[in-house]
């Protein structure tokens, strides 16, 4: 009998959906069924069921074409290239689980490579932000018991996050929202009539790159000062009474995406986004929230935050202690001035999300992709080591936008012989190890987990 | 395991009044033992202190809040990271450490046990991830229940039972250790702005006050009999006047008895105490009320307190008390990270400069070591920073030669900008006590593991206990003139012994250990109307399934749980 397993993560979005349902085959290896999934996330677990998924690594042989090779073989390529490499970059984890960014941190630590994550190219400017002016926030379940007034500021949820408007922002029924969308006054900025703005109570049409003035422009009236006839291209009438709903709300929501980190001001849009959300804090409750891309894509900025104290851009080449200076330490820019010998792309596609010239000059050195899947960096690298699927056959945990953490599960089983990424990486450390004669460090026995339950005292 | 011989130190061990004599220690299996044979290996600890490991009551560690302000905070790295030791993995941070460096500096000063003091239980996973990646340590977590609905509920109906069956299930779910309270009710009005500063002010929509709550929790925590009791921070914190209210807070625990089965006889801890004995009307008339505050927590024999000592740095602010780093943001104009957790709670972080040159900073520190010089039972008294709130852990043993020097404070105190003002607003000057090393490890080892419930496993070193011990660089019949030489031999164990297993030499890490996750599991009957209210809670008020929300067993991979029924 085909079984139905409940509360799936869906690994796909910075939604990060726990109650999808899937309906899986008698042996329990193929997905028959999803329910509860948009479109993007049902995709995700078939797609896992492709035949044409690599289960083995390849390797770039001297005429150009890709040959497979062992696990070990790729295991062992990894390792050494990674500590004859003096500045390796290991970068990517849109798309992998915590236990995964944890097994490379340590390989990272190991082979002083500089490790870094997708935030590096989206909402990077955020964390800038972030570092200036704090981050006052809530969880998402806040959001739909009680806000009142949603903001979606430079983001289209309809499309890069299609549940997040039924689960968490505008149609939702919680505690204090009883009714659903009636209850909630949505305001949209963005210079496009996108699909979020179409649902707005309030569309303010920014004009393009002028976010910054808008966002002061409201600070200004909400400190009862006067602004001019137009500010960004929107009329004075239009954002007074824009001010007015937000000042007069129970709980204001501010939602805000790439349409604040991408255009001119990038970090300091945020910035004042935060002061604005400040503000309002003095007249009622608010709370703002990067609408973060990936279902896991919040999970480095955690993992190491408490392992080396930073989100991102971490170079760890000098060995001794971890280092962050973003414009220094960042991916596109060391790539960009050459000074990558290695690049490791991880759970993420650099080949299709860098700029052509930083690619050029990656491409100058050894370039391993580990994914599950074929994609842009797989076919231009010098190794490919697929890995399983995580939220379809490897568990783990994963934080959602709002930092939430969600403990996905495994519903089928990988591809024989195909390891995780945390198995992976373990593998590639001890292989490091091995080759620099020096011991590995685990922080607990790996046995551990079968250790015994202790009994009371 | 190697058997360890610990030859002709000074024990120190309160739980068996042993104050300085001569004797051996020996180790085997990872616990303290009669004997061991001759190919024991043999400390010399001739001329040195040994204690038990250290047992930290209250610090905050793990878990989303600590993150938060690691994470905002780079400059909390910057020339303040010691260079990794060849070998281990990397140490960065001051204030907020990486778990690594966190488990690293315990050890370091020689501590076996250390309590996260508030885990937001949706976060729970998170917490258990930190958790495994802070080494050597054994540690457990207090989830957070004063703000959070399902207990409102009951509590406000008088059921204390179906009070008790939802935090028995809860401690499960989240590998939680007990009952924490922070600002009962106020984090709950903080999710619309608000706060509750008085015990009698309603919670908004919820129709139960602080007093109740506080009342309530105490009830269940002995009607389950956990190992601990209720841990509190109390309403109102870090304003000036409030010694009143927390007077009036701590009277609640009069007429509650403890009832459990670990050798615990208090039923309240009012955590770091020294944020809430403040007097005056306004910053500028703030004072001291150090005294009436300790002179009843001295006489009310069921109360334990930590004193949240200010160690006159700059540190971080975390706490799930939301409004108050509002308020804190407010006055120090600092950038401000927040997090309304749904049903549960909310935290807040703010960095914050405890600067000599303020009037105010002198007068907390002040506080903190009078509370501790005033207390009478060292057993209910125990030392902390409320790390990293009043200062980081890492200066217990500054706070430990404080409280042992008069010089030591009259040359801090001398530092000040403000010290006649200081002088003027507290008593520390005239206060000659000295405390001694016995009470040193009351504070810090016998005292917290009574009142946590652990006194079978950490605090002393008698036979069939947890080895954890830690040798110190001191001389019980010739301490040290320079107070200097009392911090140093603290910072610095010379030797750390984490259940029989050899950490620390000289200072230095030599080995990971063997780090445990502690919990609580309390059995108690089958409740089905609890269960219908979690799973209908679960529908309705999460956002998470109430599955997704159990932290999985592989999360604490090397668990201690304290398992044991409920009679009802
Ligand atoms: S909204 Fe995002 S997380 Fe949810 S099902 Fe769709 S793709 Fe998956
Ligand atoms: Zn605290």
């Amino acid at each position: 009998m085909p079984k139905w397993i409940t509360q799936v993560g869906c690994p796909y979005c910075g939604a990060s959906c726990d109650d999808l349902e899937v309906l899986v085959s008698d042996d329990g290896k193929r997905v028959l069924e999803t329910r509860n999934a948009c479109a993007i996330g049902n995709e995700i677990f078939h797609h896992a069921q492709s035949p044409s998924r690599p289960k083995l690594p390849r390797m770039r042989q001297p005429d150009g074409s890709m040959k497979e090779v062992s696990y070990d073989e790729a295991i062992d390529y990894t390792a050494k290239t990674l500590l004859a490499a003096k500045k390796p970059l290991i970068y990517g984890f849109g798309s992998t689980n915590c236990e995964g960014m944890s097994a490379v941190a340590r390989v990272a630590e190991k082979g002083g490579a500089v490790l870094d994550n997708c935030a590096s190219i989206c909402h990077g400017p955020s964390f800038l932000a972030i570092f200036d002016n704090g981050y006052p926030s809530c969880t998402l379940g806040e959001a739909k018991n009680r806000a009142d007034v949603v903001v979606f500021w430079g983001c289209n949820p309809m499309h890069a996050h299609p549940r997040h408007t039924s689960r968490y922002s505008i149609f939702p029924r919680g505690t204090f929202t009883a009714k659903g969308q009636m209850t909630r006054t949505i305001i949209c900025v963005d210079p496009r009539e996108t699909d979020t703005a179409k649902l707005a109570d309030h569309h303010l049409m920014v004009k393009q790159g002028h976010d910054y003035d808008l966002f002061d422009a409201f600070r200004t009236v909400l400190r009862g000062h006067d602004i001019p006839d137009e500010v960004a291209g929107i009329p004075k009438k239009t954002i007074l009474d824009a001010a007015k709903v937000m000042k007069n709300a129970r709980f204001v929501m501010i939602f805000f995406g790439m349409g604040c980190t991408h255009t001119d001001g990038r970090n300091h849009n945020v910035d004042i986004a935060i002061s604005l959300t400040r503000d309002l804090n003095a007249h009622t409750k608010a709370s703002i929230m990067a609408m973060r891309g990936h279902y896991n894509i919040a999970g480095p900025g955690q993992v190491w935050s408490w392992q080396f104290g930073f989100p991102y851009c971490i170079d760890l080449s000098k060995g001794t202690h971890a280092h962050m200076n973003p414009g220094e330490t960042s991916s596109i820019d060391l790539a960009m001035r050459g000074e990558i010998d290695c690049f490791v792309n991880v759970g993420t596609d650099a080949g299709a999300h860098f700029p052509i010239r930083a690619v050029e000059q990656l491409k100058k050195h050894p370039f391993i992709t580990v994914d599950p899947n074929i994609c842009m960096a797989s076919e231009i690298s010098d190794l490919h080591i697929p890995v399983r699927v995580v939220g379809v056959e490897e568990p783990g945990v994963v934080y959602r936008m709002d930092n939430v953490p969600i403990q996905f599960k495994k519903v089928v089983d990988g591809p024989e012989g195909v390891p995780s990424d945390e198995e992976l990486f373990d593998r590639v450390y001890e292989r490091m190890c091995e080759l620099t004669e020096t011991e590995p460090i685990w922080l607990l026995a790996k046995d551990h987990a079968k250790a015994a339950t202790n009994a009371e005292q | 395991m190697a058997e360890i011989l610990i030859r002709n130190g000074f024990v120190i061990d309160p739980t068996r009044n042993i104050n300085g004599d001569v004797a051996d220690i020996a180790i085997k299996d990872g616990k303290i033992v009669e004997s061991v044979g001759a190919s024991a290996k043999v400390i010399d600890a001739t001329g040195k202190t040994v204690m038990a490991g250290g047992v930290d009551v209250h610090a905050h560690v793990a878990g989303p809040k600590v993150n938060v302000g690691r994470l905002m905070r780079p400059e909390d790295k910057l020339h303040k990271s010691p260079h990794a030791q060849k070998n281990y993995r990397m140490e960065s941070g001051f204030s907020i450490p990486s778990t690594f460096k966190t488990g690293y500096d315990y050890a370091r000063m020689g501590y076996a046990f250390v309590m996260e003091a508030a885990m937001p239980p949706l976060h729970a996973p998170h917490v258990h991830e930190e958790i495994h990646d802070t080494p050597i340590i054994d540690q457990a977590a207090l989830p957070v229940f004063a703000n959070n609905w399902f207990v409102f509920e009951y509590l406000r109906n008088g059921e204390i039972e179906n009070a008790a069956a939802y935090i028995a299930w809860l401690l499960k779910a989240t590998k939680g250790y007990g009952i924490k309270v922070v600002n009962p009710g106020g984090t709950a009005a903080w999710a619309w702005g608000l706060n509750c500063l008085t015990l009698n002010d309603p919670v908004p929509y919820f129709d139960i006050t602080p007093a109740e709550i506080i009342t309530g929790l105490m009830k269940t925590n002995e009607y389950l009999g956990l190992p601990h009791s209720m841990h509190i921070h109390q309403n109102d914190l870090g304003n000036p006047g409030n010694y009143e209210i927390t007077l009036e807070s701590l009277r609640l625990a009069e007429g509650v008895a403890a009832k459990n089965n670990f050798g615990r006889d208090t039923v309240m801890h009012s955590t770091h105490i020294q944020f809430h004995s403040y007097g005056g009307d306004s910053w500028g008339t703030f004072e001291s009320r150090a005294r009436e505050v300790m002179d009843y927590v001295n006489k009310q024999k069921n109360i334990s307190i930590d004193l949240g000592c200010v160690t006159l740095d700059e540190t971080t602010t975390m706490t799930a008390d939301g409004p108050f780093e509002h308020h804190i943001t407010n006055l120090n104009h600092l950038k401000w990270a927040n997090t309304d957790v749904e049903v549960e709670t909310a935290a807040g972080v703010v960095p914050y400069v405890y600067d000599k040159n303020i009037k105010v900073s002198g007068i907390q520190w002040a506080i903190g070591l009078e509370m501790g010089l005033y207390a009478a039972d060292p057993m209910r008294t125990f030392i902390t920073t409320d790390h990293p709130n009043a200062g980081p852990f890492t200066r217990y043993p500054r706070i430990i030669k404080w409280l042992m020097s008069k010089q030591a404070r009259e040359e801090t105190l001398a530092s000040f900008k403000h010290t006649d003002k200081v002088i003027d607003a507290t008593n520390i000057h005239s206060m000659d006590r000295e405390l001694s090393l016995f009470e040193i490890a009351q504070m810090t080892r016998a005292g917290p593991a009574k009142a946590l419930g652990l006194s079978g496993m950490f605090g002393g070193l008698s036979v069939g206990m947890d080895a954890s011990v830690g040798i110190f660089d001191l001389n019980v019949n010739d301490m040290p003139s320079d107070p200097e030489a009392i911090e140093k031999a603290f910072a610095r164990a010379c030797w750390f012994i984490k259940s029989g297993e050899i950490i620390v030499k000289d200072g230095d890490i030599v080995s990971h250990g063997n780090k445990r996750t502690i919990w609580v599991k309390p059995n108690v009957a089958e409740n089905p109307q609890v269960i219908r209210d979690i799973e209908d809670k679960f529908l309705k008020d999460y956002s998470v399934g109430s599955d997704t929300y159990q932290v999985r067993d592989y999360l604490a991979p090397n668990p201690y749980v304290i398992e044991f029924d409920v009679e009802a």
